[in-house]
């Protein structure tokens, strides 16, 4: 079985977020990156695991300019057997989408597994979009995926439960918590993934269908109003006819 | 030209999360000086989709299909591509919600439309052009998404808007996409729901409690101020992943996000991965018996003191005021 699986650098969450050039541009003085979490700990562990199993291969897809070599090398690290890296800065989903389908119609996948979100932009959309460029079954929010004779269960969250689906590959699936356990890469990967082949690719000619023309953070925290423990009647009161929220 | 809603079906009801989708479509179309149109896809009864009129729909297309009962993102994003075209619409509204996150970026590599994921509030056209803020970061903080193709899909973040309700009927319309069977790409086998409560993507108000309760046998409390305000329970990751509570719960960076109009954190501390998920609802509440836990910054009201003995107080105080209205 060969499975794609796409990956995305984001912001450490305990970063902090600032913008510069008049707010429209992220800042990254002194930010980590790291891999997507949901890509990491999900998608590409379930694949991994998968190929495990079955035989087959996991191929890493990053859209990324060079300095993103530490979080692919990472994925070969936990077990992704060769990694490709689209050379373009992605700033827009459809853009980033449109890659991977072009890097995806070259090479006969079984299955690609995207992450839910990213954490920094929180979009949900390049599984689906690439799904929808190859004209493929998608089914996101999943939580389990078991495949047997080219078929995949699935199960994905619906609105206060879970539902379990069927559907044939090829196929994308758009992983979230509960499909795998991170893992850890160990010294044998560390060393592994140096030799593991990488391409640098062009990127194919898409244009942009969206852009950020600024960004704004919150204003500062709000006030927080403090009642005594020995006035709960007071809190109450204020969340009936202050607040109005009960 | 006009607007397009995007309606879904839950049981032959309307989401809730849906009526937010066509309220905000309704604005939209008001903006622009069109009609507002829902499309529906799914059996339900006439009379169900009519009350669409309520939020501003005028006519509402409608696949009384039994074949889209169940969501099929494939089969779904052709579906509503054809509703697009019968419709004329240039923008298209979708709730933010668990189908919607998939449907709304299919849908717009279809029609090749400029997308913004979790809306929060209207667009403002400016030409062919409209901007639309989005929250980014995990609500650290907002961006404004400028839409350059002249058919825009917009996701709306649920509880962004409170729909107005009107008295208007809206006439539905028999709609046949030309969806054939081998559109629909997977087949559901079971559904697992959990009955009885409310499911905490779509609640309006909200209890959750954390790692400050101790143990699992002392949620008796916590599950009972949810009963007595009709809300949903919550919790942090931490004690999710100690099995006190089940992981449909957990909210957060790497659980739901959610946008209620109360949230009351009962011991959690509010680290930031916990806020990510909570910092978009209108009030929060937070009893934590440490002045310093940092979910008291977030907060709008906070009580530093023991759940222990601030929560079966503020049930009495919830009983009393129930009782008297
Ligand atoms: C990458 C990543 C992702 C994460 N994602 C999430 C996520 O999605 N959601 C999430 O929740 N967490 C997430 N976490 C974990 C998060 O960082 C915190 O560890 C977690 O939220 C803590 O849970 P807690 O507040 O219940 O526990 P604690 O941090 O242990 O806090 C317990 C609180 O209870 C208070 N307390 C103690 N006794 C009492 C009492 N008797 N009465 C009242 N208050 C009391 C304490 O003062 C303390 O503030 C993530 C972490 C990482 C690294």
């Amino acid at each position: 079985m060969k499975i794609l699986v796409p990956i995305a650098k984001v912001p450490d969450t305990t970063s902090k977020i600032a913008f510069v050039d008049n707010n429209t541009k992220f800042s990254p003085d002194g930010v980590t990156f790291i891999m997507n979490p949901t890509d990491e700990w999900y998608a590409l562990v379930r694949a991994i695991e998968l190929k495990e199993k079955q035989g087959g291969e996991v191929v890493v897809i990053h859209v990324g300019l060079a300095d993103s070599e530490q979080i692919i090398r990472k994925a070969l690290a936990i077990g992704a057997d060769k990694a490709v890296r689209v050379d373009a800065d992605p700033t827009d989903a459809y853009f980033v989408a449109a890659q991977i389908a072009a890097h995806a119609k070259t090479e006969n996948y079984d299955l690609i597994i995207a992450g839910k979100e990213t954490i920094d932009y929180n979009s949900y959309e390049v599984g689906g979009m690439v799904a929808e460029l190859l004209d493929l079954p998608c089914v996101a929010l999943v939580q389990k995926l078991d495949i047997e004779n080219g078929v995949a269960t699935i199960k994905r969250e619906i609105e206060g439960g879970t539902e379990t689906v069927e559907a044939k590959l090829p196929l994308v699936i758009c992983a979230q918590k509960e499909l795998a356990e991170a893992r850890i890469p160990n010294m044998k990967g560390i060393m592994g993934a140096r030799t593991k082949p990488l391409a640098v690719v062009p990127a194919d000619a898409t244009e942009k269908l969206t852009a950020i023309t600024s960004y704004a953070v919150p204003e500062k925290a709000k006030e927080c109003k403090y009642v005594s423990p020995d006035n709960v009647a007071e809190l109450i009161r204020l969340l009936h006819e202050e607040a109005k929220v009960i | 030209m006009s607007v397009l809603s995007v309606v879904e079906i839950s049981e032959g009801k309307i989401k809730k999360a849906s009526v937010e989708a066509a309220f905000y479509g309704s604005k939209v179309a008001e903006g622009l000086g069109t009609d507002s149109i829902a499309v529906v896809l799914g059996e339900a009864s006439a009379d169900e989709l009519a009350t669409l009129g309520q939020v501003g729909v005028k006519n509402v297309l409608h696949a009384n299909d039994a074949r889209f009962n169940n969501f099929d993102s494939k089969a779904f994003a052709k579906a509503v591509g054809e509703a697009v075209s019968a419709s004329g619409a240039t923008v298209v509204s979708i709730s933010f919600n668990q189908n919607g996150k998939l449907l709304a970026p299919r849908l717009s590599v279809r029609l090749k439309a400029a997308y913004v994921p979790g809306a929060v509030d209207l667009p403002v056209f400016s030409g062919a052009s409209a901007t639309v803020k989005k929250n980014v970061f995990s609500g650290k903080a907002s961006a404004q998404y400028q839409l350059n193709t002249e058919k825009k899909v917009i996701a709306v973040n649920p509880n962004s808007l409170s729909p107005v309700r009107g008295t208007g009927t809206a006439s539905v319309e028999a709609f046949a996409p030309a969806v054939t069977d081998a559109d629909f790409s997977t087949v559901v086998k079971s559904t697992d729901k959990i009955v009885g409560e409310i499911p905490l993507s779509e609640a309006e108000l909200v209890v959750s409690a954390g790692r400050g309760l101790k143990g699992p046998e002392n949620w008796g409390m916590i599950e009972e101020m949810a009963h007595l305000l009709g809300a949903a329970t919550a919790c942090s990751r931490a004690v999710a992943d100690v099995d006190w509570r089940p992981h449909h719960e957990h909210v957060g960076q790497t659980g739901l996000t959610i946008r209620p109009n109360l949230y009351v954190a009962v011991g959690i501390s509010g680290a930031i991965q916990h806020l990510a998920g909570v910092n978009g609802s209108k009030v929060i509440v937070v009893v934590n018996t440490d002045p310093e836990a940092p979910f008291f910054k977030a907060a709008d009201y906070g009580i530093v003191g023991d759940a222990f003995q601030v929560v079966p107080k503020m049930n009495e105080e919830i009983k009393k005021l129930k009782s008297a209205h």
